[in-house]
């Protein structure tokens, strides 16, 4: 197709300020169009890549949207049961202890039937990188009610939009492991615009980093849009995703080198 | 070399799980098989060995943790009782599915539901028949006494690791706690990382520059790349049923009447051969000691020349099941089982036996 | 002082069509197609010569499609 606009004369190599990492498997990624799972994705892989530890990277996948991440992250990986990806990856952290492990994890793996190896293997304050993805809704599923639901948003199994007083508050999970000792870096964020997404890959790089510190559990929440269980476009969806996730869900560091950040 | 000790059979397995060159051992309390993790806990073999010890918040968790250790191709363990390995059966499937190497020793008490802490063999069905979801086994061996206990720690990480599948060490609370004497081995080194990276070529260690990434997943969305999976696992058992049939025939040769019966039961009966044998029965013993693979071909054999069999569990029959698909032969094969912890004495055992076999 | 001058290119097959690139574009550079790929999608198009090689379309692409290139000029 011939492109109108192109500038052939500046595309050169030497040229390039920003292109997909190889260390993302070279096929189409799995997600619905404008999902910030990509984003995620794709952020994680730059800082692996940056940090030059794929030799010693071990990642688990979840149950959910990001099941099939494997197929998308080029490096070794396990899928785990729903929920179980902290007890992988404690296992894992302590038997190749000079291992950079991490978890991804939606909000129904980790705040709902994960909740108690979450809360355990940051209580502990083992040496990994969660990761956790936060869009309200159970999506691979078709939609459901999540622990993270909002009061008031609707879903497959909240059809008249969630009534706390029936199926219970949204759970901040964040804030609750925040407050665990063996938690060093907490933190929310979103991908939704450019400058939130630089953000997003400082944070990541930051939990990385404290790896090679062993202090404990680096949690990087990312408020995420799921604009086909939302039924709303990509880009609409961002913007709900503003106007209603961040107010439930404010973003910004929680918990810095094992100190609770002040509001 | 080795040492001779006297034991629990509990202690006898963590002691030799440290010996065989264990990495990992992730477990959660439960009674009567808490002494396993005790054991560890005060050996300290994290400093000795390097071997990695760790109290889990959950069965739950603890077989999850054996299935990321395991992924990694570390010798990793977790040892439970009925309740907790009924938790368990998720990350058993896991396993299975994963095609990856793993020891879970199940000190079985009596159920179902919170049942009783005292012994039972009531979980045959569960381990030797799957017990999680999918089609898959175990391979299951069921020791009788505190040495095979520690025996067959290392036999089962060695056909873990040659199978690549989940391996059960099914016992009870009574070998569990009873004492005796056990010889051990001398202690195996652990393996160094480089020995796992080229011995475990499928672990997730990291990805070289040197291949592909490693994925250890049991999903596959395609139905025939999922039968495919199916198929392989189903060649694997049939490799394990022809190699890995282990069995012991006490006084068999010239029985009139066999026992069948494994473990504690397997004991039991021993002492019944003897009390038969004074009133002039001929009475022997067949005891499997891997309950899958089960050994169908010996016990048919056996069934061509005895008049009949009795098959004692502290159950209600569920070995008795594979022992009437193996014998071909138009002999009675009767059950004699006590529950809720209650051990069958060797008087009752040949009482059932003059009654319900020989009174035929 | 000088003066960015910015190309971006799409990979179209992959293109999904989100829109949160164009969201994302300080000098509405990107539109969508008329046309559509292989998978049925629009993909995004570029649809003027005033790109600086920002990345910002770049960095917000959930499918990674975008690769950016850049140079500096004198300013005229």
């Amino acid at each position: 197709m011939e492109e109108k606009f192109a500038r052939p004369e500046i595309r050169k190599p030497e040229n390039i300020v920003y292109k997909r990492t190889d260390l993302l498997v070279d096929r189409p990624l799995s997600y619905c169009p404008g999902c910030g799972h990509g984003v995620v994705h794709r952020l994680l892989m730059e800082v692996i890549e940056e940090k030059d530890i794929v030799s010693k990277t071990i990642g688990i996948s979840p149950v959910g949207c990001s099941v099939l991440a494997y197929d998308f992250l080029d490096v070794d990986m396990q899928g785990a049961a729903h929920g179980r990806a902290p007890a992988l990856a404690t296992a894992i952290t302590r038997l190749w202890p000079d291992r950079y492990v991490f978890t991804y994890q939606g909000d129904g793996d980790l705040a709902a039937i994960g909740t108690a190896e979450t809360i355990h293997a940051c209580n502990r304050g083992e040496n990994f990188t969660i990761i956790f993805i936060n869009n309200g809704i159970y999506g691979m599923t078709g939609g459901q009610m999540a622990p993270t639901t909002l009061p008031g948003m609707r879903s497959s199994t909240s059809p008249y939009g969630r009534d706390v007083d029936i199926m219970g508050h949204p759970l901040k999970i964040t804030e609750l492991v925040a407050n665990l000792p063996g938690t060093y870096y907490v933190t929310r964020q979103s991908v939704q615009t450019p400058g939130a997404v630089r953000k997003t890959k400082k944070a990541l790089r930051k939990a990385f980093d404290n790896q090679d510190l062993n202090k404990g559990v680096s949690l990087v929440e990312v408020v995420s849009n799921c604009n086909s269980g939302w039924k709303m476009t990509p880009v609409q969806s961002n913007i709900w995703m503003e106007e209603n996730m961040f107010p439930y869900y404010p973003l910004g560091d929680i918990k810095v080198e094992g100190t609770l950040v002040e509001k | 070399m080795g040492e001779l000790r006297l034991m629990k059979g509990n202690e006898a397995i963590a002691e030799a799980a440290i010996r065989a060159g264990c990495d990992g051992y992730f477990g959660y309390p439960i009674t009567p098989q808490s002494e396993v993790m005790e054991y560890l806990m005060a050996e300290k073999p994290y400093e000795s060995t390097g071997m990695v010890v760790l109290q889990a918040e959950s069965e739950v968790a603890s077989i999850n943790m054996l299935y990321g250790g395991a992924g990694t191709g570390k010798i990793v363990m977790t040892s439970s009782s009925s309740p907790g390995i009924s938790l368990m059966q998720e990350g058993i499937s896991y396993l299975a599915g994963t095609q990856l190497p793993a020891l879970i020793v199940n000190i079985v008490r009596g159920g179902p539901g919170l049942g009783t802490i005292q012994p039972s063999q009531a979980d045959y069905n569960q381990a030797v028949k799957g017990g999680g979801h999918g089609d898959y086994h175990m391979i299951v061996y069921a020791p009788a006494s505190v040495q095979e206990m520690a025996d067959f720690v290392a036999t089962g990480f060695k056909a873990a690791f040659k199978y690549r599948t989940p391996v059960m060490i099914l016992s009870d609370g009574a070998i569990g706690q009873m004492m005796e004497k056990v010889y051990l081995s001398d202690p195996v080194p652990r393996r160094t990382e480089e020995e796992i990276i080229s011995q475990c070529p499928w672990a997730t260690t990291g990805r070289p520059p040197t291949r592909d990434h490693n994925i250890i997943t049991s999903l596959d969305l395609d139905p025939a790349g999922q039968e495919r999976l199916n198929l392989v696992l189903q060649e694997k058992y049939r490799k394990i049923e022809e190699n890995e049939v282990m069995y012991e025939e006490i006084e068999c040769e010239d029985a009139e009447y066999i026992f069948t019966a494994f473990g504690l039961s397997a004991r039991i009966c021993q002492k019944a051969i003897e009390l038969a044998r004074e009133k002039g029965i001929n009475v022997g013993l067949f005891r499997p000691i891997t309950l899958f693979p089960f050994p169908k071909k010996e016990i048919r054999e056996l069934g061509r020349k005895v008049k009949g069999i009795m098959v004692v569990e502290m159950n209600a029959g569920q070995m008795i099941e594979d022992v009437r698909l193996s014998v071909d032969s138009d002999i009675p094969i009767e059950h004699y089982g006590r529950f809720g912890g209650i051990i069958p004495t060797p008087d009752e055992i040949v009482n059932v036996l003059e009654n319900k076999i020989i009174g035929d | 002082m000088a003066k960015m001058i910015g190309d971006i290119v799409i990979d179209i097959e992959r293109c999904k069509g989100c829109e949160v690139c164009i969201a994302a574009c300080p000098f509405e550079v990107i539109a969508m197609s008329e046309d559509v790929n292989s998978k049925g999608y629009r993909f995004a198009t570029k649809v003027n010569d005033k790109c600086t090689g920002c990345t910002n379309c770049a960095i917000v692409c959930p499918d990674g499609v975008i690769t950016v290139y850049r140079v500096k000029v004198a300013a005229e």
